[in-house]
């Protein structure tokens, strides 16, 4: 079968174990307004801590270990753009160089195996084991987990605390007015975050039983591809429905990504196409409205952009279909292109209706 | 209540822009006094508005609020004793929050790990109802859909739901239409009333100035040229006040904004 339940259930895990991270990059990203780009370094921060304690034999202290080790990198970040006044982007790039070293020191090698260490999945595993969950332990930790960060989350961004961090993200001046201070604000939420990056690395350690200096590359950019997804399907509406929606999005990530596996696309080109996700995404709303403008400019000469551009997505999805049933060596790469300009097309499409209903309504 | 003495700023000193904002300024506000600030533009108005809020520390010179010097005390230590409502109405809350939020953020209601209570819902409700805007009903809204005036108005009851020692109002109607800025004046002379506060306002329209409050002082140059109150202060008129200023500076009350009426 070309997806099995098996492939699709092990995504899922995956999925949920990442959301994680973007439940952080929730709360540092789109609560408190800060890029925190230490995400990488602090994920495997978390993963390499909690392998060390956890071949020591306790998988439960390794998880609250790698959430303290999230916690110290978190204030170091805030301690560096508050009260440094160092630009956030810049203090998270420094952190995250620096955490490179630390992460070696604390691993003693480039790669650390816990094939024979106890894990909270191995110990689910036991729980279960001859019950009708059995198959599935995995899933039952990662979403044990999952709903407890949400939940904290949900129940935490309620609390004045979790207002005032909010608002922090919203309006500075309003924080400052209200007689709370900003700085305060951004240290606790950075501690928080990275305090859940770092579980979700200790997590994926103990999932994969294997710790790797490299693991946390571009996990930012994963992250980030996860929470647009699910803001984009599940709208910025109230707390726990964005929460509900990051999850989702991961979930949703990990399945393509599955599935973009299963077409024997490299794993290499993993990170590009989520590189490609979150540039699409972000910048959207201006190509958008950059498009709109030069369509109502070219419209006064009777030419439609937006004509012009169905013709070309058109013929290029035409072009790229035919490509693939005739190459053999690059097929997923084509129906992926032919994909990506289908999405364009219909993209052009619905802009275009909405154009003319406007102009009719306006009219 | 608020004494300022010989307080100084000289903001990019030694450089081509160098600007004296405030001059040895000194000004000893009475509990209760409501003073209206004017003064053409870059006077300083403004800016010793910031220098009591602790947007900036002085040069020199020292300020003191109800007994406590507060020279060098941070922005955010000092805003619990003082209230600061600006020109631009989106600068006193935050948009991607709901009304409700906002005011459980400014009433500082519970610890830390408290959440909006049904009495702190009752108790907001009541207080947007007195604004008589509609806006007790829209309470779970994000702020950012509210109107300028909404908006100007819900900043106002922020900063006054926990009665603070001192108001500093800086035109904070100037960017209103002018049925909504009559509206929000209202608001702010009744609510200053009912909590007895001592208030400062900078405004632009000179009418105002002298039908508001039980003061009123003129500035230029980052000092003060000119204080009344009393009696002398109810016979002024618009014109009075132009010809003084033109006295006493040499030149004529320039603000860009100034309404006359």
């Amino acid at each position: 079968m070309f997806i099995s339940w098996g492939i699709i259930q092990s995504a899922v895990e995956l999925g949920l174990i990442y959301s994680m991270v973007a439940l952080a990059l929730f709360l540092s990203y789109s609560m408190l307004n800060v890029c925190d780009l230490s995400t990488d370094g602090c994920y495997t921060l978390g993963c390499s801590v909690g392998s060390m304690v956890a071949l020591t034999g306790h998988p439960v202290l390794a998880l609250l270990a790698a959430i303290g080790s999230g916690i110290c990198s978190g204030f170091v970040t805030a301690f560096l753009q508050t009260r440094m006044k160092i630009e956030s982007l810049l203090a998270g790039i420094i952190v995250n160089t620096g955490l490179y070293t630390i992460n070696i020191m604390i691993l003693g090698k480039a790669t650390v195996s816990l094939n024979d260490a106890p894990t909270v999945f191995t110990w689910m595993k036991k729980v279960l084991a001859g019950t009708p969950l059995a198959d599935c332990y995995k899933l039952v930790v990662a979403l044990c987990f999952v709903i407890l960060t949400v939940l904290f989350l949900v129940l935490f961004l309620r609390t004045r605390l979790g207002l005032s961090i909010r608002a922090t993200g919203n309006n500075k001046d309003m924080v400052r007015s209200s007689s709370l201070n900003p700085t305060t604000m951004i240290t606790i939420g950075l501690c928080c975050s990275n305090a859940i990056t770092a579980l979700g690395g200790c997590l994926i350690g103990e999932y994969n039983k294997t710790c790797d200096i490299n693991m946390g590359t571009g996990m930012v950019t994963i992250a980030l591809a996860s929470l647009i997804i699910g803001e984009t399907i599940f709208g910025k509406k109230t707390v726990p429905w964005r929460a509900v929606g990051v999850v989702i999005g991961a979930v949703i990530y990990r399945i393509v990504v599955a599935v973009a596996l299963r077409l024997n696309m490299p794993a290499t080109a993993l990170k590009l196409v989520s590189a490609v996700i979150v540039a699409v995404a972000i910048s959207y709303p201006t190509v958008v409205r950059a498009l709109a403008l030069q369509n109502r400019r070219l419209s006064t000469r009777g030419i439609s952009l937006y004509r012009i551009l169905q013709a070309a997505f058109a013929a290029l999805t035409v072009l790229f279909i035919l490509l693939s049933v005739f190459t053999s060596g690059s097929r997923p790469l084509m129906i992926l292109l032919a994909l990506l300009c289908a999405v364009f097309l219909i993209l052009m499409i619905t802009a275009d209706r909405k154009e003319r209903r406007d102009a009719h309504a306006g009219a | 209540m608020l004494v300022l003495d010989n307080v100084s700023k000289t903001f990019n000193p030694g450089t081509v822009n160098s600007k004296t904002a405030l001059d040895r300024l000194s000004l000893h506000v009475l509990p209760g006094d409501f003073i209206t600030i004017i003064g053409s533009n870059g006077a300083g108005k403004s800016t010793l508005f910031n220098a009591v809020c602790g947007e900036f520390y002085p040069d020199s010179g020292t300020i003191t609020l109800d007994g406590r010097d507060i020279t060098w005390l941070p922005m955010h230590k000092r805003a619990a004793a003082i209230g600061h409502l600006f020109q631009d109405p989106m600068r006193g809350t935050a948009p991607g929050m709901t009304i409700e939020e906002n005011l459980a953020l400014a009433s500082g209601r519970g610890g830390w790990f408290g959440t909006i209570s049904r009495q702190d819902r009752e108790f907001f409700r009541e207080r947007l109802a007195e604004l008589d805007m509609g806006l007790e009903d829209r309470m779970k809204q994000p702020v950012g859909l509210l109107s300028g005036g909404q908006r100007q108005a819900l900043t106002l009851l922020m900063a006054t739901v926990n009665p603070p020692k001192l108001l500093l109002l800086d035109e904070h109607t100037a960017a209103l239409d002018p049925a909504t800025a009559e509206k929000v004046t209202e608001l702010t002379e009744r609510i200053v009333k009912e909590s007895c506060l001592t208030c400062l306002m900078v405004t632009h329209n000179m009418q105002a100035a002298l039908d508001m409050g039980s003061r009123t002082i003129m500035m230029d140059a980052g000092r003060i040229i000119y204080d009344t109150s009393g009696e002398e202060r109810k016979r002024l008129t618009v014109s009075d006040l132009m010809d003084l200023f033109r006295a006493r500076t040499g030149a004529a009350l320039d603000n860009d904004r100034m309404l006359l009426r």
